[in-house]
């Protein structure tokens, strides 16, 4: 299901991930509990990443928004979901990232929102653009946009990349691939989803995250 | 019950800086709270060399070892010291240190009777980790409580067991009135591996 940590294609893996294999912990009180951040630190329009600078960011604008459920189907309501993403032309806004793409003075990347009691989120945000990185000759990152999802249980804790569909980059994406399972790497991507659109607007994709089960009994061995 | 299929993990990449900071996120407790533990150390790859570019996440029981969270089968209780919220994050710096101020958790129930010995919970992100990796920080004062415990004491090589065991540290980085000052380190790969577990 998660990609192997050990995935040689992805270079950055080969002096990072452990060697050994993890020991089974079995879920205690410490693990099928975690954080509860309904009422996290929430500013206003932190989930509108168009709209927190003076003036208007550049690019596609897109809703991103989806439900955040649990392995039953459950929704996981008051749960916070974080994103960070590069601008419409594939540049982010860190000291690292200095490729020749220009930077937007009025989009940052960042946003939050908490899940409704339905599991909902929404965030209003630019379409982030493809940029290439040194893994390999060549190398493009498709267009993504990072998840990352707390859940209500530490085991639960998920952090994970959104993508787009069709994208033509995929085939030679290491860190796509690295999830081998074809329809699972088929749960990354976002569909086109029309009936959420804005009309004069903006353009809208729907992403459903589904965290683990939180379920398990104390000692209970993976299978 | 239906089953859906999960969403697979992806690695946080380098620039998480972006989205996974919030201010204070070190502070587990308040800075200056009484009986405060200032844990720091060091995230490292493979070849020795400082990951600056990763978080740690740290989750735990409060002083009185209790959460605040329904799933609790002993209830809820106000959480001890005032201010707990038993979530810290740390981004590792340009020397790949991260720090964290807590309390040191109370005891846990085990199955079977069994007791835990004060633990706290870690979960490492960095550029190269497709997923998460997992590890847990015991305390070096909890000698008698650290044998009787049902993860530790389960795991048989010495030198992988002694990885999870903070050491106490002189403290160098916080100021003075903190009681207790620990050092632990996290080596994702090499001779001086870290054990991590599957949850």
């Amino acid at each position: 299901m998660h990609p192997p940590l050990q995935s040689p294609d992805y270079r950055s893996t080969l002096t990072r991930a452990p060697a050994l294999a993890p020991i089974v912990l079995p879920h205690m009180l410490t693990e099928l509990t975690g954080p509860l951040l309904g009422n996290g630190p929430l500013a206003p329009y932190d989930n509108d990443l168009t709209m927190q600078h003076s003036g208007e960011a550049i690019g596609q604008r897109i809703i991103v928004h989806g439900k955040v459920l649990d392995a039953h189907g459950r929704p996981i309501p008051d749960a916070l979901v974080e994103i960070w993403q590069a601008n419409a032309a594939g540049r982010y806004r860190h000291h690292v990232d200095n490729w020749r793409a220009p930077l937007d003075p009025n989009f940052t990347g960042g946003g939050r929102a908490v899940t409704r009691a339905d599991g909902s989120y929404e965030f209003t945000t630019i379409k982030p653009g493809a940029y290439p990185w040194k893994n390999n000759p060549n190398a493009w990152r498709p267009a993504h946009i990072h998840f990352s999802l707390f859940g209500r249980a530490f085991v639960q804790r998920l952090v994970t990349q959104m993508y787009f569909p069709d994208d033509p980059l995929f085939f030679q994406d290491p860190i796509f691939n690295s999830v081998r399972d074809e329809k699972a790497r088929q749960r990354m991507i976002s569909t086109y989803d029309h009936e959420s659109t804005k009309e004069e607007w903006a353009l809208a994709f729907r992403f459903d995250i589904v965290l683990r089960g939180r379920d398990a009994t104390p000692f209970e061995q993976k299978p | 019950m239906t089953s859906l299929g999960i969403t697979p993990s992806q690695t946080v990449g380098p620039f998480l800086r972006i989205g996974l900071t919030w201010p204070e996120g070190e502070q587990v407790v308040p800075e200056g709270t009484p009986g405060a533990v200032v844990i720091t150390g060091c995230l490292y790859d493979g070849t020795g060399e400082p990951v600056n570019d990763g978080v740690i996440e740290t989750w735990q029981a409060d002083a009185n070892g209790r959460f605040t969270h329904p799933d609790d089968p002993r209830g809820t209780a106000d959480p001890e010291p005032a201010g707990f919220r038993g979530l810290g994050r740390s981004e590792t710096d340009d020397n790949g240190r991260y720090r964290i101020v807590t309390v040191k958790p109370g005891r846990l129930p085990a199955p079977g009777g069994q007791v835990q010995a004060s633990h706290i919970d870690v979960s490492v992100f960095a550029r190269g980790l497709l997923d998460r990796v997992v590890t847990r920080i015991y305390f070096p004062d909890e000698a008698t409580a650290n044998a009787a415990d049902p993860v530790l004491s389960a795991i048989d090589d010495d030198r992988l067991r002694s990885t999870l065991v903070a050491v106490p540290d002189a403290g160098q980085d916080g100021p003075l009135q903190f009681d207790i000052h620990l050092r632990f380190d996290i080596h994702l790969q090499g001779e001086h591996e870290t054990a991590f577990f599957d949850v």
